[in-house]
């Protein structure tokens, strides 16, 4: 008909009826396995321990008993306030130590700049266990056990968000500063009011990023901290394991407690908790 | 994102800008000093000495590695975290590129496919642990489903005691790894696949390649940069199981799926046994460095790079 077609005749990528239909049956299979986990926490959370044993599933049965319960054996209000407050000082400082670190070794010109870098980035293959137990003396002998500052302290430098901010900060014209420092801008104030307003995204999405890290982390506030009041919610989790292994109804209820804030913030900002784990994944491109 | 630099000037040294370099780096460098390049001085240092509870008790040599060497329990984590790496590296790029190769297909739902599948990897891992302990209880729903699948074709079926025996107990290690990281795996694929020119496979198909083809000789050699990053990722990772199987087994039973990370953490926390720790530490480092340059090494016979 006409000599212009925007669509190809035959698209490699479509696919047949039949075709797409397996398709979703198996993308559907996987959602199903994906999924399971979390509503048979849901279900068990919300019915007694003899109902889930005896797989009676009653409407009656029912109940938000398992979280009042759960809510008088631990103190998971406590282990929120914990991990809110690491998780955000966390954050909020190592972006920006890591930053004004970031922005002195993309766009400063000073004698040692490449060598610091390269000592950087030669410490980024050294596992964490390396660093657990001198970390742990360390953190003991300042005095810091069973603190905040143990548990945010050792945190807040990062040689990851120092190099991936660097590598961002590097692609920005450096016209921009010299720019400005003709205008008699100082360095600092380049760096606040220029480049940070500039890497809003990259900010944003490596936010996201540490803040899980922070968020989720085991092993560190485990090792640091001995007193309930200092648990953040993985360690008050595991302890509360060790107390009620099989209480399936009042483990469940505590998992959901834990995950629920976590998973509606996720669902609503899907995009940039995506983007922001797929940070780590940028050493490959 | 973007990571490429524009071309070079040559360094121009900046007097003025000296101490103000050194100034914008001090706070990190004083934590970088402090708590990763002390620390690993530290631990080397711990590692060649004796040190208890009271700390430093004198030098001690290859003491504490040679003790490794005699430990059945830490050849008994080594092969553990060996089988958890080559069923789980390999399993879960597999896995996570078969959803991803589903998901880059031009069908609906795409948005909450790949929402579902990436929950798991916001989840604690903690909660995760508790919730496959219950799913994989002997008297749990797993056990249930897999009794109703065999009676469905008559087989007996013996309930499997997942947790609680060694045949099995690394096997939940892994199907816990793989429901957690997979949605991981499939982000970082499809964002390989999409960044696949679109012509090459128009180009493909004009020649008569099918589907499988296509796949085969397009996208797997555009895609193996990225395989190549995940494949090293995920192993580093591996080798550092930690809270999966203290969690979810608590390394049990009889050490079955115990993790070396785990016996660190044991041998410096539970036996006060920092040196040997720092040791198994040092002998993990060796390891996955050696894996690491390995895989590097091993690159150039199947990672293939656009510019060269």
């Amino acid at each position: 008909m006409t000599a212009v077609s925007t669509a190809p005749p035959t698209s490699p990528t479509r696919m047949s009826a039949p075709a797409r239909l397996g398709l979703h049956a198996l993308l559907l299979l996987f959602s199903t396995i994906m999924l399971a986990p979390f509503v048979v926490m849901l279900v068990v959370s919300l019915i007694p321990n003899s109902a889930f044993l005896a797989r009676d599933f009653s409407p009656a049965n029912f109940s938000l008993d398992n979280y009042w319960r759960t809510f008088a054996a631990v103190p998971f209000g406590r282990y929120y306030f914990n991990s809110i407050v690491v998780a955000v000082s966390v954050t909020v400082f190592q972006i920006l130590i890591s930053s004004l670190a970031a922005f002195a070794f993309a766009r400063l010109r000073f004698r040692g700049r490449e060598a610091l870098f390269l000592f950087y980035l030669a410490t980024l293959m050294i596992p964490f266990p390396v660093t657990l137990i001198p970390n742990f003396l360390i953190v003991k002998n300042l005095g810091w056990y069973d603190t905040y500052l143990a548990l945010i302290v050792p945190g807040l430098f990062s040689v990851f968000s120092t190099f991936l901010l660097r590598q961002y900060y590097r692609g920005i014209p450096l016209d921009f500063d010299e720019a400005a420092r003709m205008d008699g801008a100082s360095s600092l104030r380049i760096w606040w009011q220029i480049i940070v307003p500039l890497s809003g995204p990259v900010l944003a999405t490596l936010s996201i990023f540490v803040f899980q890290d922070a968020w989720n982390a085991f092993l560190w506030p485990l090792v640091v901290t001995t007193s309930e009041n200092m648990r953040t919610i993985p360690v008050g989790l595991a302890a509360f394991v060790g107390q009620y292994s099989t209480a399936w109804d009042l483990l469940m209820a505590g998992s959901v407690i834990a995950l629920l804030p976590v998973l509606v913030i996720y669902v609503l900002g899907q995009k940039w908790f995506v983007q922001g784990i797929a940070l780590s994944g940028m050493g490959g491109r | 994102m973007t990571s490429q630099s524009p071309p070079r000037r040559p360094f121009r040294w900046r007097p003025d800008q000296q101490w103000e370099g050194y100034l914008f780096i001090l706070p990190s460098f004083l934590g970088f000093l402090v708590f990763i390049v002390l620390a690993v001085v530290m631990s080397l240092g711990i590692s060649f000495s004796e040190w208890g509870l009271t700390g430093f008790k004198g030098f001690a040599g290859l003491v504490n590695y040679q003790q490794l060497l005699r430990d059945p329990v830490f050849w008994q984590t080594f092969w553990n975290t060996a089988f958890y790496i080559v069923t789980i590296v390999p399993l879960q790029l597999a896995l996570g590129l078969i959803m991803a190769v589903g998901l880059n297909q031009a069908i609906r739902g795409v948005t909450l496919y790949r929402l579902i599948y990436f929950m798991p990897v916001v989840t604690t891992i903690v909660a995760g642990a508790i919730v496959f302990r219950l799913l994989l209880a002997t008297n749990g729903p797993v056990n249930s489903l897999l009794a109703s699948i065999y009676g469905l074709f008559g087989i007996p079926f013996s309930a499997p005691n997942w947790l609680g025996s060694s045949d099995f107990s690394k096997w939940s290690v892994v199907i816990l790894t793989l429901w957690k990281n997979t949605g991981f795996t499939m982000v970082v694929y499809l964002a390989a696949l999409q960044g696949v020119p679109k012509e090459l496979y128009d180009a493909a198909h004009t020649d008569g390649a099918n589907a499988w083809q296509r796949f085969r000789h397009v996208t797997l050699p555009l895609i193996s940069p990225t395989t190549f990053f995940l494949f090293i990722f995920q192993m580093i990772g591996a080798f550092q199981l930690f809270s999966e199987p203290f969690v979810m087994t608590r390394g049990g039973p009889a050490n079955s799926s115990l993790s070396v990370v785990q016996y660190i953490y044991l041998a410096a926390f539970r036996d006060i046994r920092m040196d040997k720790a720092a040791a198994m530490a040092w002998v993990l480092f060796v390891f996955i460095f050696a894996f690491t340059l390995l895989q590097n090494y091993m690159q150039k016979r199947w990672v293939y790079y656009e510019s060269e």
